[in-house]
């Protein structure tokens, strides 16, 4: 290898990099062998899991002490937002004691405006119902267009719904819910024959088969993608769709703060803020309510960097909690394996799967494998962190970060000149941009928290424990158990986001407008909080995260 | 993630008409945040595909007007930026449905007729913050080459940097949005074998199958997990098939 591929990276890991060019000539005689390293017991799974992975660790977690989950561990930085009093606007209309008329009204109103949520209001409309989509940011902004990898979906001859469904349940360590998996799986093909009807772009063979692969801990290649931007290329898709119908309104930088409900207990409405007017409040109100506002990756759980999007900050969560509603699985969080290390103003972003699902391996800074690359995610990260801590085999940036090499130059090795440009069009030109040739150097990673694996219980209509409100997409919980498969998040807002939209139009049409909208059922929340002794400035939703600290001139 | 400063050295750039004084060696996001700029508006993924963080800025020695994902691009001593939150743009709507008769590269030409007009002046392509080739790919689509200008216009991140440039009023990345999916939904061949896999979804060997799996016990189903027969990674598209065909449906 030219040395002056590697002059981007500082001498502590040149060195390094150096090895690993060293020994990748072996370990690809060694693939082309059809050898590979070995796959964990699931005993051992069990043990790396329980000693490195990060959700294990005890001071990670806390017990909670106010609602419906009372004395379940959390995160601990989720369980403070879980108990914290509400935002500023909705105490006082607390005080108040009286919601004041609705600014805006809806039949079906949509809390995001990512994947599930778009995807709802596609299904939904198709009812002629009127859907007003409110979202914090920008439409489009979410965790779904930033989805590299890909789609599962069992479409191949050599697989089905429930091959899919095994390879579902292994993953998620057999803690799924068997009815929303059994959804998930069943209505993969018709998912992906939506997304092929809109014109979305899969790679595909000219004969119009779509080109498949597998991902960690699938049994089948089952993994559909759009290059290596399948979230640019599937949210750009559905959002122009969605504007394209006219029952379908939408108010960006307009997060929702509250639920709203009458005496019956059912979800009739929403509070709001205006970002960009001073963060004025106001009611909305609805027949049926969809709740797809994603993950938590902007907490920043035990200070790990985050793969997601800015405003990724778990507020769906907050407010079914304060509504009585129950979550599960919300200490396992998912830890991509793969966060870029170095270059440091990319730290935590994704260097997608795929690049190993195509043979790219990990190896440590002597260039040895210590990992079959196509473990479960969580086991692969766990055998990450073990690498770096408990034998000191990771590489060490200048600032101290440590981490384990992805290989990439293998991929062409491997496939043929070209591969990895063709494959990876965004990441490759990224990276050029940057002074890093991909098809050269190796990628310095470390794991980047990357998804919530748990959240609100639904059924599988999307619906909840509260008449009205639906919920779909990340935010949601069971589907994956402990753990998610590459490529089943995409899948599942988009079967989600279907039935939740569905039912949640049915619902629309099928019943009045429901009683008073008001507040009560966070009072005794309120009561709760105060009794656990809560302090008030401790607030929530959290709507933005919070960077930096003031130096401005 | 705040990073630590170590060695960075401190410079002076002007954000939206105001001084801050940022280190350097970071992204324009990261810097302004570290000079205590809470973003609002103008950013998104933080990762460079949702085009919400579009700026336009110069830098002294160059007349040249440049654009930029600001989470992307790096800072650079006295430099100016002016975010652009928020573009009017001109999006068309429209049914993907074809009426008769129509092909899909003169529906998108009736769409967005400015297509026709470009004067070739290289505005677009010069200013994409994610260096495509804009105008070639405008090319592309006034030519009805549909495949060629999917495949230059894929990376495109919707920032609209380039329509805000075009003498000719064209909105580039909104007419190469409508003619990826008119491309995507009537000239590239659908997958056979996906229509087939939904025929299979809905059998009563499906049902059937799914209510065994699911009526098993823990140790059965972990048991079948581990005895799973893995498609080899080299195998030709369609070809493999497992030994044990029971979970086939
Ligand atoms: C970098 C990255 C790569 C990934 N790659 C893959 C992959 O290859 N395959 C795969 O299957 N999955 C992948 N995932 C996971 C997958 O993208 C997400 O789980 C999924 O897109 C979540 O969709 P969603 O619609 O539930 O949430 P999001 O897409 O995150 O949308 C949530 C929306 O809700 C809005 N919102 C949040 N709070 C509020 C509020 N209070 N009021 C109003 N609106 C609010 C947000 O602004 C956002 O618009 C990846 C994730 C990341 C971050
Ligand atoms: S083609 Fe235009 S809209 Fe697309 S990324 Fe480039 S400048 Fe932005
Ligand atoms: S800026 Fe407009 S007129 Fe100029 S080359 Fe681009 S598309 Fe053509
Ligand atoms: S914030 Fe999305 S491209 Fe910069």
């Amino acid at each position: 290898m030219s040395e002056r591929a590697l002059n981007h990276l500082p001498e502590e890991l040149r060195e390094s990099a150096l090895e690993v060019a060293r020994t990748r000539e072996d370990r690809i005689r060694r693939i082309q062998r059809g050898e590979s390293f070995p796959q964990l017991s699931l005993t051992d799974r069990k043990a790396w899991l329980e000693d490195f992975h990060p959700d294990y660790r005890a001071d990670g977690k806390r017990a909670l002490k106010v609602g419906v989950n009372k004395d379940e561990g959390v995160p601990v930085e989720l369980a403070n937002l879980l108990e914290a009093w509400p935002r500023a606007s909705v105490r006082d209309l607390v005080e108040n004691g009286r919601i004041p008329e609705a600014d805006f009204e809806t039949d079906v109103l949509i809390i995001g405006a990512g994947g599930a949520g778009v995807t709802a209001a596609i299904e939904a409309a198709k009812s002629g119902l009127d859907v007003l989509i409110t979202t914090k940011l920008r439409a489009g902004d979410s965790n779904t267009i930033m989805a590299e990898g890909g789609i599962q979906g069992a479409d191949q001859e050599c697989d089905s719904p429930l091959q899919h469904y095994l390879d579902v349940l292994g993953g998620g360590h057999f803690s799924n819910d068997p009815d929303l998996a059994e959804a998930l799986c069943h209505d993969g093909p018709d998912a992906l024959s939506w997304l092929e009807e809109l014109g979305m772009l899969f790679d595909k063979y000219p004969t119009g088969r779509m080109k498949v692969r597998h991902g960690g801990g699938t049994s089948r290649k089952r993994l559909h993608s759009s290059g290596d931007m399948t979230g640019l290329e599937m949210m750009r898709v559905l959002w122009d769709q969605c504007r394209n119908l006219r029952n379908v309104n939408v108010m960006e930088f307009c997060p929702i703060v509250e639920l709203l409900t009458d005496d019956d207990g059912r979800v009739v409405g929403a509070v709001m803020e205006r970002l960009n007017h001073g963060n004025e409040m106001k009611v909305v109100k609805a027949k049926s309510v969809i709740l797809a506002t994603g993950g938590l990756g902007r907490l920043h759980l035990q200070s790990f960097p985050t793969s997601n999007h800015y405003g990724a900050t778990a507020d769906g969560l907050v407010l079914t909690y304060r509504a009585g509603l129950p979550f599960r699985d919300l200490q396992h969080n998912q830890y991509h394996p793969s966060g870029i290390a170095f270059p440091e103003q990319k730290a935590g972003l994704l260097i997608t799967e795929k690049f190993r699902g195509l043979g790219a391996q990990l190896v440590n800074r002597f260039g040895d494998e210590f990992v079959y690359s196509l473990e479960p995610r969580d086991v692969t990260t766990a055998a990450i962190i073990r690498e770096c801590s408990e034998f000191s085999h990771g590489a060490t940036t200048p600032s101290g970060n440590v981490g384990v090499w992805l290989d990439i130059p293998m991929i062409d090795d491997l496939h043929g000149k070209g591969t990895i440009e063709k494959e990876f069009p965004g990441r490759y030109s990224e990276f050029y941009r940057h002074g890093i040739d991909l098809t050269k150097v190796p990628v310095l990673v470390y794991p980047t928290l990357h998804y919530q694996n748990g959240g609100v219980r639904i059924r599988v209509d999307g619906a909840t424990g509260l008449p009205g409100l639906y919920a779909a997409g990340e935010v949601s919980g069971g589907v994956h158990g402990k753990n998610r498969l590459m490529g089943n998040a995409l899948l599942e807002l988009i079967v989600f986001g279907l039935r939740a939209g569905r039912a949640a139009a049915e619902f629309a049409s099928q019943t009045g407008s429901g009683g008073q909208a008001g507040l009560s059922h966070i009072e005794s929340y309120l009561d709760d909080l105060k009794a656990a002794d809560v302090e008030e400035t401790r607030t929530a939703p959290m709507l933005l995260p919070r960077y930096g600290k003031a130096l401005a001139i | 993630m705040m990073m630590t400063p170590g060695n960075d050295q401190w410079i002076t750039i002007h954000y939206d008409g105001e001084p801050y004084k940022v280190p350097s060696g970071r992204t324009m996001v990261s810097a302004l945040e570290t000079a205590g700029v809470r973003f609002v508006r103008s950013i998104g993924c933080r990762g460079g595909v949702c085009g919400a963080c579009t700026a336009f800025y110069r830098t002294p020695e160059d007349a040249q007007l440049k654009s930029a994902l600001m989470c992307q691009e790096e800072v650079v001593d006295g430099m100016s930026i002016m975010p652009m939150p928020f573009f009017p743009q001109n999006q068309m709507s429209y049914d993907l449905e074809l009426p008769k008769g129509m092909t899909p590269q003169r529906q998108v030409m009736q769409l967005y007729p400015e297509v026709g007009g470009c004067i070739m002046c290289q505005e677009c392509t010069r200013i994409c913050p994610v260096g495509i080739d804009v105008m070639g790919y405008v090319g592309m689509i006034k030519r009805g080459d549909f495949k060629a200008a999917a495949e230059a216009s894929f990376t495109c991140v919707q920032c609209q940097a380039c329509a805000a440039r075009c003498p000719a009023r064209i909105s580039q990345p909104n007419a190469a949005l409508a003619a990826r999916r008119f491309y995507g939904a009537h000239m590239v061949n659908r997958a056979e074998h996906l229509q087939k896999a939904r025929e299979k979804v809905n059998t009563e060997d499906m049902k059937r199958g799914f209510r065994r799996l699911k009526r098993m016990d823990a140790e059965e189903l972990k048991n079948l997990y581990q005895r799973r027969e893995s498609e080899p990674a080299q195998s030709a598209p369609g070809t493999w098939l497992p030994e044990d065909t029971t979970l086939l449906g």
